[in-house]
């Protein structure tokens, strides 16, 4: 395999992991800005953790996870206080101070970036990818993925029918920050060298903007919408900048003509035969049930 | 100074969120505009008026442009949607201006040769007073017309809920444009503003002065147009003191500490009453 291909799959992994980090708050209604905050935690104390103590690379992945949502779960109890913009505000702030900290710890070289002496290469990166991937999946099936919806719909509702909001509120934050943690030791060793001013406000963005354009309704989103805007400017093969104008620019259009993303719930029951046949006039459908949308 | 700067930046912002529930993320792309604009007119041999008149349009121009395709589009759909069109114009403004005029950071000619007043020992710029006195001025028009005029009246209801506006015989769709007109030109100045007392401008120069521009909004209350300039001074000082007492290096934990403490806190801010149209 060529080394371009062999990056430019590297990449998709690590976008598409990053993705759902920022699917499962999406999920349950929270707008979160901080996620590349979780992954810079992530990467770090997964790069110090095989530099200092000699970790094999993917264990200490994984405590990257565990150590970006225990991070999570700590800071979740003030930062979920707010609600709706102010909280998007809120894990904005935290992401910056995140950022800010590394830039002055220097035991993981501050302002300077830090080198990671363990590699990992495309099949380790694919296959940590897939898990996540299908521990999310899996996760969905459950009854989670009903209540983490019916918080996202109606809190108030939700919460009626004996969900305990609070709890699957946290969670959600915590997995996705999680997530979002072992994306960034994905990162941190295949490319080596991280540095703080990576993970900024930028990373956050593109990683939500991943999972709204592929959409929020059902899990295939994230993986769509990361795979779509990691491997259509390879495609297009244009300048780094024209990249971001076309991103921006479909985004936009996307964003005014299908909010609701490129996946939706109703067309993938229709497209899989499990929706009733609509009708063809309006006054037949005024007249049926509703199908409930969504 | 740089504190009239944020607090121009988050009156801008306060308009849109105030009015109209939303977080205009192309803000600190408008500002950049300003600022580029200005920049690229002086380097083409405009004269100063003409080139900060050229900034002010530009930046109103792509101020109409996002409410075309974010508010106007959105309006029915989740709460976030605008919010992220708005963060896609930032990134496609930014990027644009790279596309044109490079990446570098650009030098601006000192305008007004030794344009400093030495009074009794204190040296007084004169393009930073000009700019303090401008913006105060600006800030206090706006909060004159919001409590005066019919069109301020009509952005009031508005804030208040759009659909008994419509339902009032407020046109929706003109006052609208209105307030991104004015937050842009607000936007735009402050990048001139910043342009011509640092006399360095670069496509990506609307990042840092936006987020401190939001921090300054929070802090001091969205919505409320006196609060936000309170908030843009109080995270000037705090920045200022955190340099002083702790180095420079920890400027963005206090200011973004800061800021996590007053929204966990006190989400809705130190200053806020009621959002802009109900006290301005």
């Amino acid at each position: 395999m060529s080394g371009y291909l062999e990056g430019v799959l590297v990449l998709l992994a690590v976008n598409v992991v990053f993705a759902y980090g920022g699917f499962l708050p999406l999920a349950a209604g929270q707008l979160n800005l901080g996620l590349a905050g979780f992954a810079a935690i992530g990467a770090y104390s997964s790069a110090y953790l095989s530099n200092v103590f000699k970790l094999p690379p993917l264990i200490a992945i994984a405590f990257a996870g565990i150590v970006a949502g225990a991070v999570a779960l700590i800071v979740a109890a003030p930062v979920l206080r707010t609600r709706g913009i102010y909280l998007a505000l809120a894990t904005f702030a935290l992401g910056q101070i995140v950022q800010a900290i590394i830039l002055n710890l220097e035991v993981v070289g501050g302002a300077a970036g830090y080198p990671v002496a363990a590699f990992i290469r495309l099949p380790a990166i694919a296959a940590t990818a897939t898990v996540v991937v299908a521990l999310v999946w899996l996760l969905f099936a459950t009854r989670f993925g009903i209540a983490v919806t019916a918080v996202h719909d109606d809190e108030t509702v939700a919460d009626l029918m004996g969900i305990d909001v609070r709890a699957f509120q946290v969670a959600a934050f915590a997995l996705g920050s999680a997530i979002a943690g072992v994306g960034g030791g994905l990162y941190a060793h295949h490319f080596s060298f991280i540095e703080a001013q990576y993970f900024n406000i930028s990373l956050s963005i593109t990683i939500v903007l991943y999972v709204l354009l592929g959409g929020t309704q059902t899990v295939f989103g994230p993986l769509l919408g990361a795979a779509v805007f990691t491997l259509l400017p390879e495609v297009l093969r244009a300048s780094a900048n024209w990249r971001y104008v076309a991103f921006a620019a479909a985004l936009i259009v996307l964003m005014a003509l299908r909010p609701e993303g490129l996946v939706t719930g109703a067309q993938l029951r229709r497209l899989l035969g499990l929706a009733r046949a609509q009708p063809r006039h309006a006054e037949v459908a005024a007249a049926l049930p509703k199908e409930p949308s969504g | 100074m740089l504190g009239s700067i944020y607090a121009m930046v988050a009156v801008a912002l306060t308009l849109s969120i105030g009015v109209l529930r939303f977080l205009n993320f192309s803000i600190p792309g408008l500002f950049m505009i300003g600022g580029m604009t200005a920049w690229a007119s002086l380097r083409g041999g405009l004269p100063w008026w003409l080139a900060i008149g050229a900034a002010l349009l530009a930046g109103a121009f792509a101020s109409l442009v996002v409410e075309r395709f974010t508010w106007r589009w959105m309006r029915g759909a989740q709460e976030f949607v605008p919010l992220v069109s708005s963060m896609a114009f930032l990134l496609l403004f930014e990027h644009l201006a790279v596309i044109c005029w490079g990446s570098e950071l650009r030098t601006l000619p000192p305008l007004f040769a030794n344009a400093d007043w030495r009074i009794a020992g204190l040296v007084i710029s004169v393009p930073q007073l000009v700019g303090l006195v401008a913006s105060i001025a600006l800030i206090w028009a706006l909060t004159l017309g919001l409590a005066r005029t019919r069109l301020g009246r009509g952005l009031r209801t508005i804030a208040e809920d759009s659909d008994t506006a419509l339902l009032l015989g407020v046109e929706i769709n003109h006052i609208v444009p209105v307030v991104f007109l004015i937050s842009g030109l607000f936007a735009a100045l402050a990048g001139v503003i910043f342009a011509l007392n640092y006399r360095q401008v670069q496509p990506f120069m609307g990042e840092m002065v936006g987020l401190k521009g939001i921090s300054a909004m929070i802090v001091g209350g969205m919505g409320s147009v006196w609060g936000s300039i309170a908030g843009g001074l109080i995270i000037g000082v705090v920045e200022v003191m955190s340099i002083g007492y702790f180095g420079a290096d920890f400027v963005d934990i206090a200011v973004y500490g800061l800021l996590l403490l007053i929204l966990c806190v006190r989400p809705t801010g130190l200053f806020a009453a009621a959002f802009a149209g109900q006290r301005a």
